[in-house]
């Protein structure tokens, strides 16, 4: 009994350990954030990275998650004879939830394992204490410029996603299945309003920080060797998404 | 000056140095020897702040690094200029531009002018072709007088390089030591060198030192420890597994 609750006693410093080391992680970036000016130049690079070169896939999966939510409801709601809902369901479900979710999840599994490689690389390689040495902050350097990327890109792909989604949507429901046009956009302004797309883009925000915040952190502390790298990958993707899952969760039941 | 004060540091129970002192005057080139995976390497990092002694005291020009935090840190890091073992260059940036990036980062100084002294540095360094290259384009002697050039760039008065000649030929090796008395000769800083390339080091280096055992066992001129006939010494330079060190 007694060794069972120090196991229990144990796991729970640990996760404390572990919270509190992330924790302290994001204080010191968003210090180096608000105390020094931001390397835009740095910046606008990681943009590219994480934003610009993420554009291809989120559209590809954005147009196809359009299109087969557009099938899938229509087959619903043809049951009840609903047809007409189809614009806004698909609007509605991927303005609120599949547009900020799934592009955070492609966005993690493109940028986010490249970057916790890239920072795990560097740090194997001690390209980090060469930073140190040369008295540059490596939070400033590395970390800030990646999260305020991540925390524009995040809400700008996941708009594309919507926008795309809601497209493909239409391909779907409009060209294909005979929804008429007027009814599909029409019934999606009655139903959508700013609530949702605020929504949206706070799901994106935070997501943002989330995957940005794991990836550095096990880019950052990588243990050494290639084997270490491959670990903090595999890690950084695989907490991004649960993560995500988990945080997409509350923020909704939250806003409802 | 540099001196280091009965340092003690341990990592996860393992004693690395153990009450170690050593003093560096200013403008000396100094090499410290000794059997791999004893410590030294952890000394350099101690020197530059980038660890802290468990017990003992690190100064640097009179200033105790270990206990030095935030702005202070920094402004005593720019003293110094490190070269690693491995170059440790920037891998998505050029030679051109690692070499630029401690004068883009630390000065104000404007594009024309960085230019004109990079490039400065690379022609010492014979890299003056190879700017536009990446490190991994590059052959290990590039690689370190790449590094060496990164180094050199904000002419630091103190000078740590970790096994500069490490994996390299026998000549590239000579190159690399040639360079490193160059740049000592045009500035002037305190150099200290971690090494096994004895006695080719010998050439380059004022006093030597050797650590064992998380220790200073011998410190002076070559001249000297040769006269002192220490065995270890000698052991060491011969190579022989037979003597008072053990391999570990």
């Amino acid at each position: 009994m007694f060794s069972y609750i120090k196991m229990l006693g144990c796991g729970a410093l640990g996760i404390l350990e572990i919270l509190g080391s992330y924790g302290m992680f994001l204080l010191t970036a968003f210090f180096w954030l608000f105390s020094s000016p931001l390397k835009f130049r740095r910046v606008l690079e990681q943009i590219v990275f994480i934003g610009v070169k993420s554009t291809v896939i989120v559209l590809l999966t954005g147009a196809f998650t359009g299109m087969v939510f557009a099938l899938q409801v229509f087959y619903a709601l043809s049951k009840f004879g609903g047809e007409s809902l189809l614009g806004p369901t698909v609007a509605l479900s991927l303005i609120r939830e599949l547009g900020p979710v799934v592009s955070a999840l492609m966005i993690t599994g493109r940028a986010g394992s490249a970057l916790s490689s890239e920072i795990g690389i560097m740090r194997i390689t001690e390209q980090i204490d060469a930073l140190e040495i040369m008295a540059v902050n490596p939070y400033r350097y590395l970390i800030v410029p990646n999260m305020v990327a991540a925390i524009v890109s995040f809400p700008l792909l996941g708009a594309f996603f919507s926008i795309i989604g809601i497209w493909g949507g239409y391909l779907v429901g409009v060209k294909l299945l005979g929804v008429s046009e007027g009814t599909y956009f029409g019934e999606m302004s009655n139903f959508v309003d700013m609530k949702d797309i605020t929504m949206g883009i706070t799901k994106s925000l935070s997501f943002g920080l989330i995957v940005s915040l794991v990836c550095c952190y096990k880019g950052y502390y990588t243990e050494y060797g290639a084997k270490g790298v491959g670990k903090a990958i595999t890690q950084s993707v695989v907490i991004s998404s649960v993560l995500i899952l988990i945080w997409d969760y509350f923020i909704t039941s939250i806003s409802l | 000056m540099i001196t280091v004060r009965d340092a003690y540091k341990s990592f996860n129970g393992n004693q690395v140095l153990k009450g170690l002192s050593l003093e560096i005057r200013d403008g000396e080139m100094f090499a410290l020897i000794g059997r791999s995976g004893l410590g030294k390497s952890v000394l350099l990092k101690h020197i530059i702040g980038l660890m802290r002694p468990d017990k003992g005291e690190i100064f640097v020009d009179d200033q105790n690094i270990s206990s030095l935090r935030g702005k202070q840190l920094v402004a005593i890091r720019q003293k110094f200029g490190y070269l690693f073992q491995e170059g440790a260059l920037f891998d998505s940036l050029t030679v051109f531009e690692n070499v630029a990036f401690p004068l883009r980062e630390k000065t104000a100084m404007k594009d024309p002018e960085i230019k004109e002294r990079v490039f400065a540095e690379l022609e010492q360094m014979g890299l003056k072709n190879d700017a536009q290259k990446y490190p991994a384009e590059l052959s290990g002697g590039m690689r370190k007088r790449a590094s060496l050039a990164r180094a050199m760039i904000m002419q630091p008065s103190i000078m740590l390089f970790d096994e500069p000649t490490t994996g390299l030929d026998p000549i590239i090796g000579q190159s690399i030591l040639n360079y490193i008395q160059l740049c000592h000769r045009r500035l002037g800083f305190t150099g200290i060198i971690v090494t096994h390339d004895v006695p080719r080091v010998f050439s380059i280096v004022q006093k030597i030192a050797m650590m064992d055992a998380g220790r200073i066992i011998i410190n002076g001129t070559y001249d000297e420890i040769v006269s002192q006939n220490n065995p270890e010494f000698k052991q060491f330079l011969s190579g022989s597994i037979e003597g008072p060190l053990h391999y570990v």
